[in-house]
């Protein structure tokens, strides 16, 4: 295995994005052509608060360098409050994954709309620099499934 | 611990109870076990001293499903754990029969062999009536004694309370014996770098050997069957062979529980491996109280937990890293 | 195991001129269950939909993945090409390698590396995707509102016009609601009771409309299509299909102390009493609380002159059980109670009233017969100030947050009639901002002050003073001359802030609708769905919502028939099949499912299992799948993984990130 330095490193993302709002806003950003890295990768679930933090940790484990949940502005939701809870159980996950010692930066909450593309685009570049600058997540990776 | 005896004698005569959940003798003085008692000649068996740390409220959901009633004892700090378990409708209240048993902190084993203590004969001193300030140790290297307060639990140091905030009736007295701050450990830990708090933690999880105690131990982990058991996550239960797995599973035991714990401490107490996991619920707690206000679950069996409501103007997840 | 079949999409270039396609296709093949993967121009086509057709039958796929635009565009394209080649439609999963690749990567070999792993992702998740089916359920054909003011009639009118059957229940006497309280109406100044009036007899008169007055709600179950309904008819102590409505019995009664509700206890009424003169039904009630026969026995004198004997001393509560498909909620607005606001001396002198209590003084069927009069000492006011946002943009607890949208206007309105009427009145109005945004309404309120000559000063009043000689002291500030003023005026008038009817909130928890923090009720979209409560089958109507005015109360009103009437003329509702459900051998019974479920549609019931071999009654969570939108909160509010996300299951998403990390 090669030592990677931070130019080249390329992190691997992962992005929640509820179906209504934030999943439309980065169709928005494709459409408008608003470029971001190619590390982000997209799942599409129906509501921010259908997000496990069984699912943020397993994305860690496999070898995920950030994880980012977009859902609906607190208000917006389509299902009325679904982010509400989304916000408060992802609070209380960073908050604990910081205590633990994981570094912040690599987890992310934001609110997009299905009309903000540039917010999503610029979103996602900033959260891929912040996770490059942060390299590669050792400490909460499963070594098993290094790869 | 007589008038207990008693008490519950004479509840099963007259048929209100038809068993008793309380403490037997164990193997040695200080280790008393959970046991059920259906006759008042099994009641000599029944023991209640310092070392009944044991919280009783989780038995409680096997034995709301027995006929009949089940007379529990309940120390102040297990009758939060019998109010949240109530309100999740784990247990029935029709089915229980509680007596608020007096309680004026328990005993810690470790906290008296750490003193150098061993060897250990008999104690003197543990009973709960009494109110002596210190215990009388007979060992087979000769006398010794310790403070009541040293060899204390160390949750018993930051106590909710001398309350029961549920019961039919109450025996005995209580005694408040919170001498140190809740959260001093976590603001401790919260203080350090986070290279410090990864190393601190991954020193102290490393020793977990997933034994499941403090699982089972727990009045809020009280799932009919466990996440980790389970096929629906793919993270089937096991013993660890990677650093991931131990926290993986200590930080989403602590995130279902989160907002029902009540921080009874049992899971430090079953370690057998000594890891302090209460200082997970307790740094979710501390969270909790400040982010969305005081709370405490189990104060009560019908308000809201905090992970199943919300305000509008509650805090961005980004605050975690504005704090710093 | 699956048989997938994996399409790549060009999209003309839109696609291909980014993502090599064909390594898309080569690198598919290489994934669990793929057993066909081609690429095409144009998958959204004729020709590219007849493509994924034959692979589906020659090569017995049981599931797609298709690579390309995003599914909010074609997933329902494509989900109908598996439909109609005999696939189940859930068995189809998009890769979206256009808006979130193509487009937005310029490098040909990096774009081509993230098409192949969306195209994983969802390869992974199809293969553990399973057939789902969207239920049905009956609709009963029958509306319920909640509410006989201008809101619940309107609605009720809409929707009886189309053919269904609707019953209107009204907790008070009679229909009308707040605007049968209203003098007259802005920015046109006619009369309120002319234009309800006939509104209120259509309803009456409609064969399709059933008001059950003096009623309320008691019980609601079931769901969208199918409630049942309990409603208590209280007691009016008067035989509703004897009574002639002559009014005898109330020139007779002998308690006549009672204040009126129906003018704001400006006025009195008798122990039997209709609301008012136009009252629907003209059927009076007695107000036991109130009444000398169930006081102490004695009297009967209602009885005694009732030629029809209508007066039963006798009736009971009755409950009515109906079915309904659909219930709207109607229940209006009443205004803020004022004790907490001693600086305007709202309870020290009578000659400071709400904007409300003075409709019902400048009424003529009101406690003045329509002459405007000081309360105290029935002399003519030549001065009169009124004060606007009484609670209403309030920073503090007393009052409440918002704007309650109607009281410039009104304001205005009165301003206006009072200096036509009274030319020698002399009207300030003391606002913060007049907002007047409305057909005709700036135009309105500049005709107040251009041609009518009210006094507009912007700023606040601090203090109202009762004087000793019974005038009214009022210290206020002008914010654009920056002075303070002090004024002595004859009458006051509070623009209290509006409110929802305190009922809201039970009437809210029997349906499951959810209400926010000021006790409107919430609509499912701010924006896109505002008549429509997140609860499917609950539909919004006026203030119950939000504040407004007349037209745009009866402009939601049609608006919710509408959506009443498309749901009533459904035979059967197709629900979506993307719910929860609940795992009962994993199942706590603990509730914190239902605690964050918006619509209420998880229930619990005990019920035998049989637990590998062990027996037990267990309370099981129960999804209603009629009622379930499929959010998903309750799937990570559920501790043990019993509750799970039909499309969009735990172990679906958990392979989704697998093969995205991978």
């Amino acid at each position: 295995m090669s030592i990677e330095t931070n130019e080249t490193f390329r992190p691997k993302i992962v992005a929640f994005c509820c179906n209504w709002c934030s999943y439309a806003g980065a169709d928005l950003a494709g459409s408008s052509r608003l470029s971001y890295p190619a590390d982000v990768k997209i799942i599409r679930v129906p509501c921010s608060c259908r997000v496990n933090p069984m699912f943020i940790l397993r994305a860690f484990e496999k070898g995920a360098d950030g994880v980012i949940l977009c859902g609906c502005h607190p208000g917006d939701c389509h299902y009325s409050t679904g982010n509400y809870y989304a916000r408060r159980r992802m609070t209380l996950l960073f908050s604990m994954l910081d205590y633990l010692g994981v570094e912040n930066g690599r987890t992310r909450v934001e609110w997009v709309s299905a009309a903000e593309g540039v917010k999503f685009s610029q979103t996602m570049n900033e959260f891929v620099e912040k996770v490059r600058s942060l390299g590669r997540n050792v400490r909460l990776e499963d070594l098993r499934c290094r790869n | 611990m007589q008038e207990l005896r008693e008490r519950a004698a004479a509840l099963l005569a007259d048929g209100t109870v038809d068993r008793v959940l309380g403490w037997r003798a164990g193997d040695m003085p200080w280790n008393p076990e959970p046991a059920y008692f259906e006759t008042q000649e099994s009641l000599r068996d029944f023991v209640y001293d310092g070392f009944c740390g044991a919280n009783l409220s989780k038995y409680m959901i096997e034995a709301s499903k027995l006929d009949g009633k089940t007379l529990v004892c309940l120390k102040p700090c297990d009758t939060y754990s019998f109010n949240q378990l109530l309100k999740e409708h784990r247990v029935d209240r029709d089915k229980a029969y509680i007596i608020g048993v007096g309680c004026r902190g328990k005993l810690d084993m470790e906290k008296i062999r750490a003193h150098g203590i061993k060897g250990i004969r008999t104690i003197r001193g543990a009973g709960i009536e009494e109110d002596e300030k210190t215990l009388s140790i007979d060992t087979i290297y000769g006398q010794k004694s310790i403070s009541y307060e040293d060899a204390m639990l160390s949750r018993c140091h930051v106590c909710k309370g001398k309350e029961h905030r549920i019961f039919d009736e109450q025996l005995g007295t209580s005694k408040e014996t919170q001498d140190a701050d809740r959260f001093a450990e976590v603001e401790r830990i919260e203080a350090m770098s986070p290279e410090e708090r990864f190393a601190f933690f991954q020193k102290e999880l490393s020793k977990c050997i997933r034994c499941n105690a403090c699982r089972n131990v727990c009045p809020a982990c009280s799932c009919r069957k466990c996440v980790f058991d389970s096929t629906k996550f793919d993270s089937a239960q096991k013993a660890n062979s990677d650093s991931f797995e131990e926290k993986m599973f200590h930080i989403i035991r602590a995130f279902h529980v989160a907002g029902r714990c009540t921080d009874c401490g049992e899971c430090s107490r079953v370690c057998p491996q000594g890891i302090p996991l209460h200082l997970f619920n307790r740094k979710f707690i501390k969270d909790i109280d400040v982010f969305y206000g005081e709370y405490q679950a189990g104060a009560d069996a019908e308000s809201k937990g905090p992970l199943t409501s919300y305000t509008i103007e509650d805090v961005e997840p980004g605050i975690v890293g504005e704090r710093g | 195991m699956q048989r997938i079949g994996v399409f790549v999409c060009h999209c003309g270039s839109n696609i291909a001129a980014t993502v090599d396609v064909k390594k898309v296709v080569e690198m598919a093949l290489f994934e669990p269950g793929v057993v066909h993967a081609e690429e095409y121009p144009y998958m959204c086509s004729e020709a590219g939909q007849s493509k994924i057709a034959s692979a589906i039958r020659e090569k017995a796929l049981t599931g797609l993945v298709i690579c390309s635009c995003s599914p909010r565009m074609h997933e329902t394209t494509f989900r109908n090409a598996a439909k109609k080649a005999g696939l189940n439609p859930y068995m189809v999963e998009i890769a979206n390698i256009r808006e979130h690749c193509s487009w937005i990567h310029k490098d040909m070999e990096e774009a081509t590396k993230k098409a192949v792993i969306l195209a994983r992702a969802a390869i992974a998740k199809v293969n553990l995707n399973a057939p789902l089916t969207p239920g049905e359920s009956l609709v009963t054909k029958r509306a319920l509102v909640i509410g006989g003011g201008i809101a619940g009639i309107q609605t009720a009118l809409d929707i009886a016009d189309a053919g269904y059957e609707v019953d209107i229940v009204e907790k008070t006497p009679s229909i009308g609601g707040r605007m049968s309280q209203l003098d007259k109406t802005f920015p046109t100044l006619d009369c309120s009771a002319c234009i309800l009036t006939p509104k209120m007899v259509d309803a009456a008169a409609h064969e399709k409309i059933t008001i059950y007055t003096y009623s309320e709600v008691e019980k609601v179950t079931g769901f969208v299509g199918d409630f049942t309904v309990d409603i208590r008819r209280k007691a009016r102590s008067v035989n509703m299909d004897k009574c002639t409505g002559c009014g005898v019995c109330q020139e007779k009664c002998p308690s006549k102390k009672i204040p009126s509700e129906f003018n704001r206890g400006l006025g009195n009424r008798t122990a039997i009493y209709t609301p008012f003169a136009q009252a629907i039904p003209n059927v009076p009630v007695i107000d036991r609380e109130n009444c000398i026969k169930f006081k102490t026995g004695k009297c009967g004198v209602c009885a005694k002159v009732c030629q029809a004997g209508a007066v039963d001393y006798d009736q009971q509560d009755e409950i009515v059980t109906q079915k309904y498909g659909a219930i709207v909620v109607a229940t209006g607005f009443d205004v803020i109670r004022l004790d907490q606001y001693d600086e305007y001396a709202y309870s020290q002198s009578p000659d400071v009233i709400t904007s409300l209590e003075l409709e019902r003084v400048m009424n003529a069927a009101g406690p003045t017969k329509g002459h405007l009069e000081r309360l105290s000492d029935g002399k003519a006011p030549k001065e009169m100030v009124f004060i606007q946002c009484v609670g209403s943009r309030c920073a503090d607890s007393r009052g409440k947050s918002y704007c309650s949208k109607i009281c410039c206007m009104y304001t205005a309105k009165h301003a206006m009639l009072i200096r036509d009427k009274y030319p020698d009145v002399n009207v300030t109005v003391f606002y913060i901002d007049v907002r007047t945004p409305g057909k005709n309404f700036d135009e309105f309120y500049r005709r107040a002050v251009e041609q009518y000559g009210v006094n507009y000063i912007k700023g606040q009043v601090g203090k109202v003073i009762p004087q000793p000689d019974g005038k009214l002291l009022v210290q206020g500030v002008d914010l654009l001359d920056n002075r303070r003023i002090l004024k002595e005026a004859d009458m006051v008038v509070l623009a209290a802030a509006i409110e929802p009817n305190p009922d809201v909130r039970k009437i809210a928890t029997m349906l499951t609708a959810s209400i926010d923090t000021n006790n409107f009720l919430t609509e499912a979209h701010a924006k896109l769905r505002p008549v429509e409560s997140p609860t499917a089958g609950i539909f919004l109507s006026g203030v119950c919502q939000g504040p407004k005015d007349i037209p745009e109360t009866v402009a939601q009103a049609g608006a919710a028939a509408v959506k009443v009437i498309g749901l009533l003329a459904r035979d059967r509702l197709m629900t979506n099949p993307c719910t929860a459900q609940s795992d009962e051998l994993l199942c706590n019974g603990c509730s914190m499912c239902a605690n964050v479920c918006p619509y209420g549609a998880i229930t619990y019931e005990t019920r035998q299992v049989n637990d590998h071999g062990i027996r037990e009654e267990r309370r099981l969570a129960v999804v209603n799948g009629a009622l379930c939108q499929g959010c998903g909160a309750c799937t990570v509010a559920c501790p043990s993984g019993a509750m799970d996300l039909k499309g969009f299951s735990n172990r679906e998403l958990i392979a989704e990130v697998d093969a995205i990390c991978r």
